[in-house]
């Protein structure tokens, strides 16, 4: 499989007049196209920081991100989509304006994109609510038309900043289904960031545990069920609470 | 009708009699109000010369209004006013996106807009006579001065308060810091705008009156102040009455933009 994105012993620090702190020591690991990688860790070990990296939101201090092998730019340009913990639409929009918010910033709003943005609108039972807005629609929808916003730039790979956490549990494990479902279709390559893990077992190939602050890599655990089951069915499985088992023990190891 | 239950329809008609009793009450203050007034000048409580009363402030009205002198004063003041708070707005946004756009300028300006904030301002009135002429530059001025630091510096907070993951948002998609102004910022913001709009226009109107006062031959404060200086009570309190009557107006006419605003959304 075709690597995607390399970290290649990267570190971070946050810089106040108080201090430095340091985020994230020597990470390494690699994502192949395709792939569904989920990070895990207590809270404030760099889960968050290590997307904002992986994004080129933040530029690291120590090693290097390479994505298609060359030196990742700063800022995203389209080639990654990153989907925030809130929906974050803009209530002054409707939910149209709202999806093509990317293709409209980056001045690619071209008929054919709009077009394969309404059709991703219809195929996830949004159309109807295109000139809605946001206040109007579920909570579990809001966070559809916010995954079609990030995919409305067709972006190689995919970084999901703990985007169902603001859900309560049983939209959390529709919407996972849903949006895992979807991700999955499109054939995208992504990367979440939960503290949930049972969300990262039902949706990911690999899970990457990191340490409590400052996060380094304690283990890479890869998460093997057949191709064919959506996120709840994996969920029913005698294997998923073997890897959640896992997953716990590594956690707790942690502590 | 039939279709609403009992408790309902209870609930309703509770709603609309205290709707009813607050209107009602409000009109009653002002006549009473009104009715002592008249009273107590007519039977001799209150010399008119001095209080002048409801009836003379009605007629000073008329008569006034025939002459078409009293339109040329309410034209001049309403102009004023709405020129200043067209320009209080203006400069305020302007400047406060350079603010936003610039970190260290709004850190050294702070300070020193502060200061302009706390200042009486009508104490920067004869500063701008001096300055200025006894002109309407001058007049139009005084209603920006009364207004524009204190709108700069709550534009510039509100401006701050926005959620930074919307900022983040932006940014993520590819977006510059123009983007975050035109995207999220100056949208986000339209309701304080709005509210401060709301402030300003009386601030605007306020600083106008300060202005006509000292440096004006026509509008309704300097006929609050020629009126005062040869004992044409009624020209006063009519011009007050006017005022008040343009405030509520021009409050009431954002209010509307408002409304139309939000309901659009």
């Amino acid at each position: 499989m075709e690597k995607l994105l390399e970290l290649q012993s990267v570190g971070y620090s946050y810089h106040t007049p108080q201090g430095e702190t340091p985020a994230l020591i020597n990470i390494n690991f690699t994502v192949c196209q395709g792939e569904f990688v989920a990070i895990v860790g207590p809270s404030g070990c760099g889960k968050s920081t290590l997307l904002s990296l992986s994004s080129g939101l933040l530029e690291p201090e120590h090693g290097s991100i390479l994505l298609y092998g060359q030196k990742l730019f700063h800022k995203g340009s389209g080639t990654i989509g990153y989907m925030l913990q809130h929906d974050h639409l803009f209530e002054w929009r409707t939910i149209e304006q709202n999806v093509l918010l990317g293709p409209e910033i980056q001045k690619k709003l071209t008929n054919d994109r709009r077009e394969s943005v309404l059709n991703m609108l219809k195929t996830y039972g949004l159309y109807k609510f295109k000139d809605a807005r946001p206040s109007q629609l579920s909570g579990g929808m809001r966070q559809r038309a916010a995954l079609i916003r990030t995919l409305a730039l067709e972006p190689k790979l995919l970084l999901l900043d703990e985007p169902f956490s603001a859900l309560d549990y049983q939209t959390r494990l529709m919407v996972g289904d849903d949006i895992g479902s979807i991700i999955r279709k499109e054939q995208k390559t992504a990367i979440l960031v939960t503290h949930d893990l049972s969300e990262a077992v039902s949706l990911a190939n690999r899970v990457i545990v990191l340490t409590k602050r400052p996060g380094t890599i304690k283990n890479i655990i890869s998460i093997e069920f057949p191709e064919h089951l959506s996120p709840l069915e994996r969920r029913n499985t005698p294997e998923f609470k073997d890897y959640f088992n896992l997953l716990w023990k590594e956690m707790n190891e942690n502590e | 009708m039939s279709d609403i239950s009992i408790a309902q329809q209870k609930y309703l008609s509770e709603k609309k009699r205290h709707h009813r009793t607050v209107i009602c009450s409000r009109f009653l203050i002002f006549t009473l109000f009104l009715g002592l007034w008249e009273g107590s000048t007519a039977l001799g409580f209150l010399d008119s010369f001095i209080f002048s009363s409801p009836s003379k402030v009605l007629l000073c009205f008329y008569q006034m209004l025939m002459d078409k002198s009293l339109l040329n004063h309410i034209g001049i003041t309403l102009l004023e006013t709405i020129v200043s708070f067209f320009l209080v707005i203006l400069c305020a946004l302007l400047i406060t996106i350079l603010l936003w756009f610039n970190q260290k300028l709004s850190e050294t300006l702070e300070p020193y807009l502060v200061i302009l904030n706390s200042l009486p301002k009508s104490a920067l009135a004869p500063l701008l006579i001096v300055w200025l002429g006894a002109n309407y530059k001058t007049i139009i001025l005084t209603g920006m001065s009364v207004a524009i630091f204190g709108s700069i510096l709550s534009l510039y907070t509100s401006f701050q308060s926005v959620d930074p993951e919307k900022v983040k948002l932006i940014y993520s998609l590819g977006g510059t810091r123009r983007h975050v102004m035109t995207k999220v910022i100056l949208p986000s913001n339209i309701p304080a705008l709005f509210s401060l709009m709301k402030v300003n226009i009386g601030l605007c109107l306020v600083g106008v009156i300060i202005g006509e006062f000292i440096a004006a031959r026509s509008g309704l404060g300097y006929l609050i102040i020629y009126g005062s200086q040869v004992f044409k009570l009624d020209w006063v309190i009519m011009s007050i009455v006017l005022l008040c009557i343009m405030a509520m107006l021009l409050y009431a006419l954002l209010g509307v933009a408002e409304k139309r605003y939000l309901r659009k959304l």
